[in-house]
């Protein structure tokens, strides 16, 4: 086990998990409050069939290429949800869910047209569950870079963003473009996950932006706060989960990823010092043995009567 | 007559296929207090929406202070309806009234302790001080309802727009609003305020737009606010207590 620590390609690529996971929960915060979360599901699932078709064409492996062709093909499906909404009767649920299967369906289709016709076994298929062990330094470099601009987008406009989720209305009236934030937000949704899809992979890459985000609402009533914790929480998530895939050897990373992601939202679900179950509990029980002893002068007063 | 700050001519707006409001001319003058009155569905919001390029214009024109919206934008203060935003968003008052600083701050910029006192004294100015490190989401109807005025009030605009500041809330936050309302006007600002309690027009405005998807009537309070004038705008009847506007049934008009 501590030789695998200590190789330094896994350290780089613990590292880029890491920063991975920091921008998903930074990310993710943003979509929470935009109420976009299954948004991030629909274009992840979305952004398969763009990492074949790249590879299809240009024949090569290198994570800049096939994310390229991952945010043009995402960004073809949010066109068309938004056009779907916007033209017909179809709801957006519904529009995300139809879109989310079908370029999931077409990027399956064309994965297996990809492991037909080319020999090399392409290692595509680790872009499904996600397979961090077979992330090289280029891949943990491109990763990263990106990661670390999206984070910093969000935390240089941070009181703008703050303002665009809470009253967009209002933020019209200050001046802040809209219309543009709006598209800044997607470019930033959409980078966060396609950087993840060869770490996280594309089925399970919204977990890693819509858990740490609901989780850290447990613990804080401060937007700041809730995007920091959010953060570490991904971070975390993205951290331990690709040391145990490591340990295992060959062992797809993005499950554990969420697993762990999923362990620190029960852990806030049941501790959470905002309306966490435990915390709520008590409140309630506390509340009730006051409501007892100030009613207990009346019932006694009752009895003597009768 | 005072100088006109605000000038709509022949307006006209629309969602998807239905004509909302059509033909829209009127004038306000610097500091008047104008009351909006109509039925539901009259397209009151809709108008302050249009005016303030929230709501796409079909046709028509808008003019503040002589200018375009784009332009006096500083100059413009929005209060828009409770309902409009999430309270349960992770944020205390002193965060939400500071963000009618924002444009004052500077974009990108943090704010500094000068802008956290300006917010605080405006919170204070609604009664509000107590309550300016309470989470937002604590806050009843009525304190969020002095949050949002405190919010337009620091951003020290020279027209301001509210829609139904006064719905849904209680007696004492009714009083505290309309006292701001008068001071805006005593220091010359020009304020127009979506209103649907007919009993207490009279007392509050000294302007009243009758509205129902055109101007009806408009004009100063004493002068147009008579029971035919409430009677076309509703398309019902009215009903008199006490020498008092009293029940009015408004059907929607198609």
């Amino acid at each position: 086990m501590w030789s695998i620590l200590l190789n330094s390609n896994t350290q780089w690529v613990l590292l880029s998990t890491a920063i991975l996971g920091i921008a998903a929960g930074t990310i993710g915060s943003l979509a929470y409050w935009k109420r976009q979360s299954l948004m991030s599901d629909a274009l992840a699932h979305a952004a398969l069939p763009g990492v074949i078709i790249a590879f299809l064409l240009f024949k090569v492996k290198h994570l800049f290429v096939l994310i390229t062709g991952a945010a043009i093909s995402a960004v073809i499906g949010a066109f068309f949800i938004q056009g779907i909404r916007s033209s017909t009767r179809i709801k957006e649920d519904t529009a995300m869910g139809m879109i989310l299967s079908i370029f999931y369906g077409f990027g399956i289709m064309l994965l297996t047209i990809a492991n037909r016709t080319s020999g090399n076994q392409s290692g595509l298929n680790n872009f499904i569950l996600g397979q961090s062990a077979s992330m090289v330094q280029s891949d943990v470099w491109t990763m990263s870079i990106l990661a670390i601009l999206v984070v910093s987008i969000v935390v240089i406009g941070f009181k703008e963003w703050k303002i665009y989720l809470f009253d967009r209305q209002f933020a019209s009236g200050l001046g802040l473009p809209l219309k543009g934030m709006d598209v800044v937000y997607t470019i930033l949704l959409v980078t966060t996950i396609v950087v993840g899809i060869q770490a996280v992979g594309v089925i399970l890459i919204a977990a890693l932006l819509i858990i740490p985000a609901v989780s850290a609402r447990y613990w804080t009533h401060s937007f700041q706060t809730m995007v920091i914790i959010s953060a570490l929480f991904g971070g975390a998530s993205g951290t331990i989960g690709t040391l145990i895939s490591a340990i295992g050897n060959g062992w797809p990373t993005g499950p554990f990823i969420v697993v762990l992601a999923a362990s620190f939202f029960i852990i806030s679900l049941i501790f959470g010092k905002e309306k966490g179950i435990l915390v709520q509990y008590w409140q309630m029980k506390h509340h009730k043995k006051q409501e007892i002893i100030q009613s207990i002068p009346t019932s006694v007063l009752k009895k003597e009567v009768q | 007559m005072n100088e006109v700050v605000l000038e709509v001519k022949n307006l006209t707006a629309a969602y998807q296929k239905n004509t909302v409001l059509r033909d829209v001319n009127f004038q306000v003058e610097a500091g008047s207090l104008t009351g909006i009155v109509g039925p539901n569905g009259a397209g009151k919001s809709t108008l302050i929406k249009t005016m303030l390029a929230l709501h796409p214009v079909l046709s028509g024109e808008v003019h503040f202070f002589g200018s375009t919206y784009k332009k006096m934008k500083k100059r413009i203060g929005y209060v828009p309806q409770r309902g409009s935003v999430d309270w349960d968003f992770p944020t205390i008052a002193l965060d939400v009234v500071m963000m009618g600083l924002y444009g004052q701050i500077g974009w990108l910029r943090r704010p500094t302790k000068t802008h956290q006192r300006m917010a605080f004294e405006a919170l204070d100015k609604m009664g509000m001080a107590d309550y300016a490190n309470r989470q937002i989401s604590q806050l009843s109807g009525g304190q969020q309802q002095r949050v949002f005025l405190a919010r337009a009030l620091v951003q020290n605009a020279d027209i301001y727009f509210m829609d139904e500041p006064l719905a849904g809330v209680d007696a004492a936050t009714e009083r505290a609003i309309m006292k701001i309302l008068d001071e805006l006007k005593a220091a010359g600002k020009t304020v127009m305020v979506v209103h649907h309690d007919l009993q207490t027009v009279a007392d509050y405005f000294d302007h009243v737009l009758f509205l129902n998807r055109t101007v009806i009537k408009h004009g100063k309070t004493n002068d147009v606010y008579t029971e035919d004038n409430i009677a076309t705008t509703y398309g019902g009847s009215i009903r008199l207590i006490g020498g008092r506007i009293g029940n009015v049934v408004h059907p929607v008009k198609q």
